[in-house]
Formats: C-alpha cells, structure tokens, sequence
C-alpha cells in the first residue's frame, strides 16, 4: 500500500476513543506501516466532542486529517458522526455506534438534537451502524461499547481477526482482555 | 539497530532523558507536558522523579541537581514556564554543572490552557537556546542532544513541545542509556552566588556563549537543509515541518531544530538558493522577524495566522492558492468540555447558584463552573489568583461588596501557589470566603499525586499534608470541611462564612468521581412520578436529560450513583436501583 490510510475516531469524552485509536495505531506498527496517532488530553477531554486521528503507510508525514480526507470514520455516538461528516472522502466509509448523548446545550433546551441522524447520513455516504452501547450492556460492561464498533470496523479493513486480537490483548488493561474481544466479536459479527 | 517502539511524544522525551543518563526529574503536572513524568516512573532504578508542588520549585531542584554534577531536567507546560521564570532567567546566567534541560510544552489551540503563549519569546528574553522536535523519533534525539550541548556550551537548554508533538505518537528507535557519573562538586562563588559583581561578569560569559553557539548552529546536526524545486523555499520548525512536507513535498526546506539561536549563516545561504522564501511558524513571528532583520524578504504572518494550529490545507491555500473543496460542516449542537457525572464540584456550584453568589475562580476542572447552566465563575487567571484576586477585589470595593463572593480553588492548585494568597488574606485583615474543592488529587491532568495525597509520583507512600492544619497555621479562626454532596450543611456554611467578617476557609472534602472505580448503584427517574419541575436538571448532570413528554431519563451508562438529584427531587421520582 502506497496510500496513506486516514482514519478518525470521534466520540464524546471518556468513550474510550484514545484506547480506540491506540489499538488500531498498534495494529497498523505490528504490520509493517509508519503510523501516526494525535491524541486528545486534557480539559477538551471532560465530556466534550473528541476527536482523535490515526494515519498510516509507507510514510506519515502529518499527524492529523483533515477535511475531506478520511478513509473512515469511526463515531461513537451519533451527534459527533455529523459533527464530522465532512472530514469524509467522496467513497469514505462512516461507522457509527446508533446511541445518543445529549450535550449541555441540548439538556438546558438551547439547542435541539437533530433528528434521523444516522437516516440522513446514509444518503450521502456509506454508513454501517450498530447499537454498541446495548450490545455491551449484554455483555455486562458498558464501557467496552468502542470495541464493538470497533469490531464491525475492523469489518471494512484489511487486517485479519487474529491480528486485531493479538493487538487487543497487548493495549487493553489485563483484566478486560477477555470482555474486550467479546465486544469486539460482538461487532465483527454484527 | 535498536528495537522500535510507537510512543507518545512525551513517552518519546521521557525515553531521551533516561538514555541521556538523567539524575533528577522534577515537574508540576500541566496539559500537555504531564505524560513526561509518568513515563519516567517506569525508569525509577535509574533516575529520580518527582511531583513538585509548583514550577518554580521543580526548576529549583533541577538547578541544584545539575550544580551537584548530575544530568537534571524540569517539566511544565507554558504557563508554568512563568511561574519558572525567576530562577529561568538567573539561572541562565549561572550556567550549567551536570546538563540541564527544561521541557516546556505550548499550546496552540488552547486545548486545555488559558492563554496561547510562545515560549521562545521567553527563551529569546532568557537568553536560554531552544531545541525543538517535530515528531516522537526527533523528540528523543533531541533530549539527548540538549544535554550534550547543555553541557558544551554551558547553558540551561529548553526542548519545546507543542501540544500536537506530546500528543502524537510515532516510531521512535530505543537505544541503551548512558551513565553520566556525577561532575564532581567545585565550589565557584562568581559562577553561583548572583549577587551584582558576579552577575555583571556572568552576563558577559552568557552573552559569549550565546554568540558561540549562534556560529555553531550553522554545523550542527539538528538544523538541516532539505533542497528539492528552489521555486519554493520554507524555513520552518517542530510539527509545522510536517504540515510543509504534506502540502509542498516539492518544495525546499531549511529544518531548524534549534529555534534560538538562529543559524544566520545557514538562513541567508538558503535563501540566496529559492525564488520565494516563507517562514512557516504556529504562533509568534519569531523566525521570521530574526529572518526580516536579516534584511532577508520573506512571507510569513500576512498569510500565515498568528492563532492556534496550523494544517497542510492551511498551506495549501496559503502557498499555492489552492482552495480545498470540502463539504460544508452540518448545523449540530455545540458539546462543550463538562464536568462529569458525579463530579462532586457539580453539587458545590449547584449551591452557590442556588444562593447567587460570584466565584473567583482558578485553574482545574472546577473552572467548568463558568459553563451553562452553573455560570457561577465569574473569572480565572491562573494558578492561585482565585483568593487573592478576591482579596484585591475586597480591598478595592469593601467587605460589603464580598458579601456574595468566594474564592473557589482545587487542592492541588492551593498547593501549587494558593497558599501564599491566603497567607496574605490573614496577614492583611482581610474577609472573605476561601472555597476549596478537594477532590484528593490533581483532576484536570488526569489524577496525578500531590503533596496532600499521602503518595509519591512512584506511588510510594509519604506524608500527607493536612490541608485544614496548614490554614489554621496561616492564621484563619474558621476552618470547616464538608462533604461536598451534603446540600445543607454546605448552604448553611456559606451562609454564615458570607455573613461574618472574618476569613472563613469550607473545606469540600470527596474525592474525584473517577478515582472510585468500583460500580455503584445508578438511579432511575419514575415518570409516573415525575412532575416534569426541571429540579433535576438544574445542575447540568450530563447524566439527565428532558424527554419529549418533558420527563426526565436517566442514562444508566453515566450516572455514577452520587445521588444529587435525588437530593433535589421533591416528589420521590428519583429512585436508587441496583444495591
């Protein structure tokens, strides 16, 4: 692969998009590729709108992508997948987790949550969804609903189950391993 | 060849300071420069690491390491480079022993920060040389670099970050560490004691030495010349060097990885060799107006801005004219930082709100207080200002105008330099009311030890300072703590600090909702119950949210259990579940 590959994971603070973005960041080095992750820290952190960005091929230069240039974006709640819509290649591809969280705006009535989100983007793009919160709720941990998108993702690229597993295993806290690749199967086989 | 690694670049600096051989490692935490010292715990056998209450104080310890003859470095992110800067700027002047690096990361954006500050204005005015990465792999090389040179030249070296550079991994090459033996201790009054008669020669020295190192940098490896089509030519630095290499891979580019001081030499040979010369910089002009005063014609600040990050596609329009045709970004909500569910800063807020009254605020999560629907902060400045900016304001419009103010500060950043303010409230009979949000660790940053948590940056147990203790020596008569979710002894503790004429100091003593990891029982809103009052939403919990039929919902995947709005609920339709 000559092209570099361009990947975001948007979510809202504390859905796990750094861990995300750390996994596949780990899968692209385990490959062979120079990879690039710009990660998000700090106070924008605190449940807000957070983004992070994977890049990775033969060689990076810029770590961040930008608009019109992703290959694919993983969103994990459905107001941060519009809010980012446009960082969208023309053949991008859009997965997003079906799930609302509403912002401050919207939880003091000042401004309203869009309706058929997920409805309307799929006219523009190509878009995957699934409920990832409930799937992960079923699996006992809420938490690891970013692996279950992560896992039908991991549908749309060119890296084998065994290699997602191998790099779960080496990013995840010991202890969650094995509900993080349930979460992931969840996803894969959705 | 070493092994590879993907690292943070903060990772990647904590890696060069260890295979520099560095002895001392002090730091206060600040986004986007606290990974550093967290990275460094994992080399504890080899290098000492710690917490400092403050920046200045970190610098001291680094100072006195490199005098004792060991390899030292401090951490901070810009604005703690002010609080540094008294004994930056002397230090300059003394010079070095062992190598001594200052890791000073900015903050274009202003990710998590209060200002957009350029360290190298501070650097340029310290007379301190900068080195500065553009990715993980140059950001370990130029660790071990700024020792060395620390060391040739004799002068404190600052490495500068920015957030995009701490924040983003890439490949770095491990290599061994190098064991630096300490430089054994000399006594040398002229070169360390800076009192006038020494400084005055001292300034001399440093002057010197920077015009040696000014010839140097002509021939030294970090800056670097990349000739390719000499219609373009860019002089450019740090992460904005990647932004250059995307957008103009053609172009020619003079690479400083020194950014003071400048390779004059090096400039003007560059571009005597391109058509059109830019300087491509995030933040100040300060290449390029070295570069003008030259009396070299180049673009920079009319077409690049002096704000925030710049992109490839920045340049691409910038440069080349080439506007990139993008979708328009849809019409969505704002989500703005919050605090989080549980957050036990909430309920305080929730009860200054509820009373009217004004905060002065200060540096932390608590600043979120100034957000809708708490709205309750009504200033922060920085790290302490809360008390004693409401000090000022007491002297300046009366007790009586304080009567329906506090000074909200966190315990870490009461550490850090809130103690000196309330110091002077007492000593200067002053009023007021002291609030301070301890949650029992040093939150913003991402829950890292301080001096009242009873545990080391290695987690190594030590003593806790008492905070109550250490205001009751300050001279206050009333101390109190309270549990920051007990609504009416903290409403009524208020009342009376407000309505006395002395300093009052409320203690709002539970930890961090996200240091408890264990699951808690969540609550559940009843509709059938549910008077659709609003109560509930009242202090912002993310957690809450008004359905259509104008009941409220509970999502269980963020409540945290901490029972507020249950609290809040006149009609028992907030119930506990799970227990």
């Amino acid at each position: 692969m000559s092209e570099t590959k361009s990947i975001m994971i948007v979510g809202v603070g504390g859905q796990g998009t750094l861990l995300t973005s750390r996994i596949l960041g780990g899968l692209a080095v385990e490959n062979g590729y120079d990879v690039k992750i710009s990660e998000v820290h700090g106070m924008s952190q605190r449940g807000g709108s957070v983004v992070t960005y994977v890049r990775y091929g033969k060689e990076v230069a810029e770590p961040i992508v930008e608009e019109g240039q992703a290959d694919v974006i993983i969103a994990f709640e459905r107001l941060e997948a519009l809010r980012y819509r446009h960082f969208l290649k023309k053949d991008g591809v859009l997965i997003a987790n079906d799930w609302r969280i509403d912002p401050m705006p919207v939880i003091i009535g000042a401004a309203e949550y869009p309706e058929n989100i997920l409805e309307d983007l799929e006219k523009e793009v190509t878009v995957y969804s699934i409920d990832a919160t409930e799937e992960a709720k079923k699996l006992g941990n809420s938490k690891v609903s970013n692996l279950v998108v992560l896992g039908m993702a991991a549908r749309h690229m060119d890296f084998t189950k065994e290699q997602w597993y191998s790099v779960i295993e080496h990013t995840v806290p010991p202890k969650t391993i094995e509900v993080n690749k349930a979460a992931f199967d969840a996803g894969y086989g959705a | 060849m070493g092994k590879k690694a993907i690292m943070l670049g903060n990772e990647a600096i904590a890696r060069g300071a260890y295979e520099a051989g560095v002895k001392v490692s002090a730091a206060y935490p600040g986004t986007p420069s606290t990974e550093i010292s967290e990275a460094l715990v994992q080399y504890k056998d080899e290098l000492y690491a710690e917490w400092s209450p403050n920046e200045k104080v970190a610098t001291e310890v680094a100072i006195g390491a490199s005098m004792a003859g060991a390899r030292a470095m401090a951490c901070m992110k810009h604005v703690g480079l002010n609080v540094a800067s008294d004994p930056l700027y002397t230090a300059s002047y003394m010079g070095v022993t062992g190598g001594l690096v200052l890791v000073v990361a900015d903050d274009p954006g202003l990710y998590s920060s209060q200002n957009e500050q350029d360290t190298r204005m501070v650097a340029r005015a310290a007379h301190v040389p900068v080195l500065e990465p553009s990715d993980s792999g140059e950001a370990k090389e130029f660790m071990k670099l700024a020792f060395d040179y620390s060391e040739k030249y004799d002068r404190p070296f600052i490495l500068r970050t920015t957030t995009r550079l701490a924040h983003s991994q890439s490949t770095v090459e491990l290599e061994d560490r190098t064991e630096h033996a300490l430089i054994p201790y000399e006594k040398n009054i002229p070169k360390r004691v800076m009192m006038p008669a020494m400084a005055k020669a001292r300034h001399a020295v440093i002057e010197e030495k920077m015009a040696e190192l000014a010839k140097d940098a002509c021939t030294l490896p970090v800056n670097r010349v990349e000739m390719r089509d000499t219609k373009i030519g860019v002089i450019t630095s740090g992460i904005p060097y990647q932004y250059v290499r995307e957008a103009l891979p053609d172009a020619s580019v003079l690479k400083l990885g020194m950014v003071h001081p400048l390779p004059e030499q090096t400039i003007r040979d560059f571009a005597a060799q391109v058509e059109t010369l830019y300087v491509v910089e995030e933040l100040d002009p300060v290449i390029e107006t070295q570069v003008r005063a030259m009396g070299i014609d180049c673009k920079g600040k009319e077409i690049f801005t002096l704000l925030g990050e710049y992109s490839a596609n920045m340049l691409r329009e910038a440069v080349l004219g080439e506007k990139v045709e993008t979708k328009a970004p849809a019409q969505v909500p704002n989500r703005p930082p919050i605090l989080c569910p549980g957050c036990p800063h909430r309920s305080v807020y929730y009860v200054l709100k509820k009373l009217g009254i004004h905060a002065a605020g200060d540096i932390g999560c608590y600043t979120l207080g100034a957000v809708a629907p708490l709205g309750v902060v009504d200033s922060t400045i920085c790290m302490g200002a809360s008390i004693s900016s409401m000090h000022g304001i007491e002297k300046a419009a009366g007790k009586e105008f304080i009567r329906d103010w506090v000074a909200v500060i966190g315990d870490s950043t009461f550490l850090h330099t809130g103690v000196n303010s309330l110091m002077n409230m007492v000593y200067n009979k002053a009023s007021g009311t002291v609030i301070i949000l301890d949650n029992s660790t040093t939150g913003m940053t991402g829950h890292q030890d301080h001096a009242a948590t009873g545990l080391t940056l290695q987690k190594e147990p030590t003593y806790a300072v008492n905070i109550p203790d250490l205001c009751r020596a300050l001279g206050v008569k009333h101390v109190q703590e309270i549990n920051a979710f007990d609504l009416v002894t903290l409403e009524q503790a208020i009342k009376e600090a407000n309505a006395s004429d002395e300093i009052h100091v409320i203690i709002t003593k539970t930890p961090c909702v996200l240091l408890d990891k264990r699951k808690k029982p969540v609550y559940v809103s009843l509709s059938d119950k549910c008077k659709k009052c609003g109560m509930c939403l009242k202090p912002g919990c993310p957690a809450i949210s008004k359905q259509a039929d104008g009941t409220v919902r509970i999502d269980d995947t963020m409540c945290t259990g901490c029972g507020l709005c249950e609290q809040l609920c006149k009609f028992s339709a907030i119930e506990k579940v799970g227990e």
